[in-house]
């Protein structure tokens, strides 16, 4: 009972939220926008209604306890619907705990409305076109990011690095897998 | 506790209200608005023609479908690399043929690029070209009958993806093999694919008055995937422009060998130059085998011609007619702007478009900017002919297309959104989400010198939620956007036959005066054609039975047949005597291996009946043609095999 309506406080805050930033964006018609006269309910293969198919690596983020400050990320980001479509979409997935190691205000910054941008090209850095487990990403040096950048990939021992975050966990998706790493990966530039 | 969380809850609500509420029903108001102009937009009154014909590949169904914009309404399958029970393609004697390859009958292909003739870089509306991408074809429809009427095997290819491009003035339809294979094919290890598969372009000529298709020369080069293509046009006519991925030559897990390197190229071609070449005796002749098929709209009968030998050409034979632009994140789609000036390529992998310059191509290969070669063919410096780069334009890009107004629109498959970016400055002005994750957009015209930029459609073949559910099969889409504006609008979602890959459209207008409406009965050179109703007869010659046969509103002449036996082989040439617009009459008959007939009025076609048991069995027309449509039927007798029971056939006798 106590989740159920928790879960619909959640439910209306965002809604609210949603839709009072759907306003904002139609007055600032300078600017390119990401969502435009759509209905205030966000569309997108991200809100298709489906609880048969394998989850996607926005279901498992959102279903992990450790990762709260990503999938809000995410969600500030607007990148909902680039991380279930067919992809293969290998997701890099700091834990809180990762994203609490960042000096102090860095997380409170990025989430900022202002910094949208930001935010969204270091989360594109965590995303890797593909699907690879951990054993069979000891075959590359690097790897291709969303973010057009690339990513050194190292390996210690059994351990796996990617861009200097140590693999610690693996969870295979529906359209992909999310590797839990243990360090957030910050762009170079 | 309970209700606390309630009162909360409330609160809640009630802020949600009161802090949106004013913007709520502004919002809600202009999408009311804009929903009925969307309507209003696409609206096509009940007996009223659309303004653009779109021809939409149907994919993997092998066939190419048209529509009507901006109604989305389906207006004909075409037959094209697939056999059609409805129209009898490939079922019948006549079109058979069609498809006949170097491999035998191949009854299906994946068909993925129409492309519309051009006369000056402009849509001619005479015929469209589909490339088949499995077994390597390349078809011709007729934009009069709206029919395939010629299909040639491409040799030396394998997975023929990187066409059906034409140049300017329909001078060359261009196929490119997406995969690289030994050249000619032998048994070799697949490990040694590196330095000894080949690739090879093969420019197609094609007639300028009756549009038949020729090998005029394949370029055999190195071993990459070449995936897209596109002419140059105006100052870049005389080039065309071919992605490339897979540089790396790998033969296994693509997926990672084949992302090696950062960049990949496109591939310029100087066709003009390596014409002449040509046309002075070079290039070399290699043995071939391929099939050529033709259909005759006179004799409505196609013929399959095996050809023996292609002429081969090695770019180092002709320097200066081939360089490679260095090209990021294996680029997929190869777009040439309606100048002629940019040729932008979609790096699959990437969230940026690379725009190369032609000018500065030219200048580079001038001034030699050279960045070493790569098997004898001169890499170009990519800062040397980089004109731009579209930066975090989205997530995968894929295809480009344009509104003759310097605007670029393109499709990225990850972002699942159409974006338009203005070409001179590379700055993105708009994007609009698709549903779901976009392959092809395409406006009419949109990759030639004129297009008419007035809407995009997104092709989709992921709709899951979209429409209503068909089971784990759903609905393909495309998604109509109005671009007149400086936005987009989103303004109608219409379903399509699968897959809908990639499309050309051009105003009704074009083509619409030229449709034909019928065959002239007395042009009619069908071989087995019966013109007279005199005529109509039932000859045997062994066991093969020949019935001459017409149709007329409403019966068939003969429709009662006698002396037929179990064992024979029955010929049913059926010859439709209507000579009014929209009259088909079909035909089948009970136990036929094959299809019904369509036949169109003053047209022949035949279709093979094999009976197997004694008895009388009846034959019908299939296609309601009339208000005695039901009374359109006949019998056939057939015997035991040793019976002696004479040859006879009659209409209307007791």
């Amino acid at each position: 009972m106590k989740t159920a309506i928790k879960f619909l406080l959640l439910t209306i805050l965002i809604s609210g939220l949603t839709a009072c930033k759907n306003n904002a964006e139609t007055k600032e018609n300078n600017e390119v926008s990401t969502t435009t006269e759509q209905p205030q309910e966000r569309q997108g293969q991200a809100f298709v209604k489906d609880d048969v198919s394998e989850p996607t690596v926005l279901d498992i983020a959102i279903q992990s306890e450790d990762h709260k400050t990503l999938v809000a990320a995410v969600q500030a980001a607007e990148l909902e619907n680039a991380l279930v479509n067919a992809g293969p979409l290998m997701v890099f997935a700091p834990t809180d705990e990762a994203f609490a190691a960042l000096p102090e205000g860095t997380v409170e910054d990025l989430l900022k409305p202002e910094n949208k941008n930001k935010l969204s090209h270091i989360l594109k850095h965590h995303v890797t076109p593909g699907k690879y487990d951990k054993e069979f990403l000891k075959k590359f040096k690097k790897l291709g990011q969303a973010s057009d950048l690339n990513v050194p990939v190292e390996v210690k021992g059994e351990d796996v690095y990617v861009g200097g975050a140590k693999i610690i966990a693996s969870v295979s998706a529906g359209n992909g897998i999310v590797h839990v790493v243990d360090k957030v990966i910050i762009p170079e530039n | 506790m309970k209700k606390s969380v309630l009162f909360i809850l409330s609160l809640f609500m009630a802020a949600g209200f009161f802090s949106c509420n004013n913007s709520e029903n502004s919002k809600n108001g202009d999408r009311g608005a804009l929903a009925s102009s969307a309507a209003e937009k696409t609206y096509v009154a009940p007996g009223e023609h659309d303004e653009f014909y779109a021809f939409i590949s149907g994919g993997f169904s092998g066939q190419l479908s048209v529509y009507g914009l901006p109604s989305g309404r389906l207006l004909k399958v075409i037959p094209v690399f697939s056999q059609d029970a409805e129209k009898a393609w490939g079922y019948n004697e006549e079109t058979k043929p069609m498809l006949n390859t170097s491999h035998g009958f191949v009854p299906w292909d994946d068909a993925h690029h129409p492309d519309i003739s051009q006369t000056n870089g402009k849509l001619d509306g005479r015929w469209v070209f589909i490339n088949g991408n499995n077994t390597p074809r390349i078809a011709k429809i007729d934009l009069t009958t709206f029919e395939t009427t010629e299909i040639i095997e491409v040799p030396n290819s394998a997975g023929n993806h990187s066409s059906s491009f034409v140049t300017e003035n329909t001078e060359y339809v261009v196929a490119g093999t997406r995969f690289s294979v030994p050249v000619p094919q032998r048994d070799m290890p697949i490990k040694d694919y590196k330095g000894n598969f080949k690739g090879s372009l093969t420019f197609i000529s094609v007639d300028p008055e009756e549009g038949h298709m020729d090998i005029k020369f394949q370029l055999m080069m190195p071993g990459f995937d070449y995936d897209l293509s596109h002419p140059g046009r105006g100052k870049s006519h005389g080039w065309f422009f071919f992605s490339t991925y897979n540089t790396e030559e790998a033969n296994s897990l693509l997926e990672v060998n084949a992302s090696q390197n950062d960049k990949d190229f496109i591939a310029a071609v100087n066709w003009k130059k390596i014409e002449e070449y040509v046309n002075n005796g070079g290039g070399k002749t290699m043995p071939a085998n391929y099939a050529h098929n033709v259909y005759d709209e006179d004799t409505h009968t196609a013929t399959s011609t095996m050809k023996k030998e292609v002429l081969v050409v090695d770019p180092l034979e002709v320097p200066g007619a081939v360089f490679l632009l260095p090209t990021p994140k294996s680029p997929h789609g190869c777009d040439v702007d309606p100048t002629g000036e940019y040729i932008i390529g979609n790096g699959k992998l990437s969230a940026d478009l690379t725009i190369h310059s032609f000018t500065k191509m030219m200048d580079a290969i001038e001034n030699e900017k050279f960045d070493g070669e790569a098997y004898g063919i001169p890499i170009l410096k990519f800062e040397d002919v980089l004109a731009g780069t579209v930066k975090q334009a989205g997530l995968g890009p894929l295809h480009t297309e344009f509104d003759g107004e310097g605007n670029g629109y393109t499709s990225f498959f990850i972002s699942s959104e159409v974006v338009k970016w203005k070409v001179e400055t590379q700055e993105v002005i708009d994007r609009k989400p698709a549903y779901y994750s976009v392959g092809h957009v395409m406006i009419p015209g949109g990759n030639s010198a004129e297009p008419f930029g007035k809407y995009v459609i997104a092709m989709n073949k992921i709709t899951k939620d979209r429409y209503l559910p068909t089971g784990p099969e759903v609905t393909h889409s495309a998604q109509l956007y109005d671009i007149s504006g400086e936005k987009m609008e989103l303004l109608l979602d219409f379903p399509t036959i699968g897959e809908p890959h990639y499309a050309a459209g051009i105003p009704a207008d074009i083509i619409k005066p030229n449709s034909k409406k019928i065959f002239k009965l007395d042009e009619n050179k069908h071989k087995h054609a019966t013109l007279n109703n005199g005529d109509a007869r039932v000859e045997r010659d062994g066991n093969e039975v020949h019935v001459y046969m017409t149709m007329i509103r409403s019966h068939f002449t003969p429709d009662n047949i006698e002396g037929i036996k179990v064992g024979d082989k029955v010929y049913f040439h059926v010859t439709n005597h209507e000579q009014d617009y929209d009259v088909p009459h079909g035909i089948s008959m009970i136990g036929a291996n094959t299809s019904e007939l369509l036949i169109m009025p003053g047209q022949t076609e035949t279709f093979v009946w094999e009976p197997k048991q004694p008895g009388v069995w009846p034959f019908y027309c299939t296609d309601f043609c009339s208000a005695l449509h039901q009374e359109m039927q006949g019998y056939v007798r057939v015997s035991p095999a040793d019976s002696d029971i004479e040859l006879s056939w009659s209409l209307g006798e007791d």
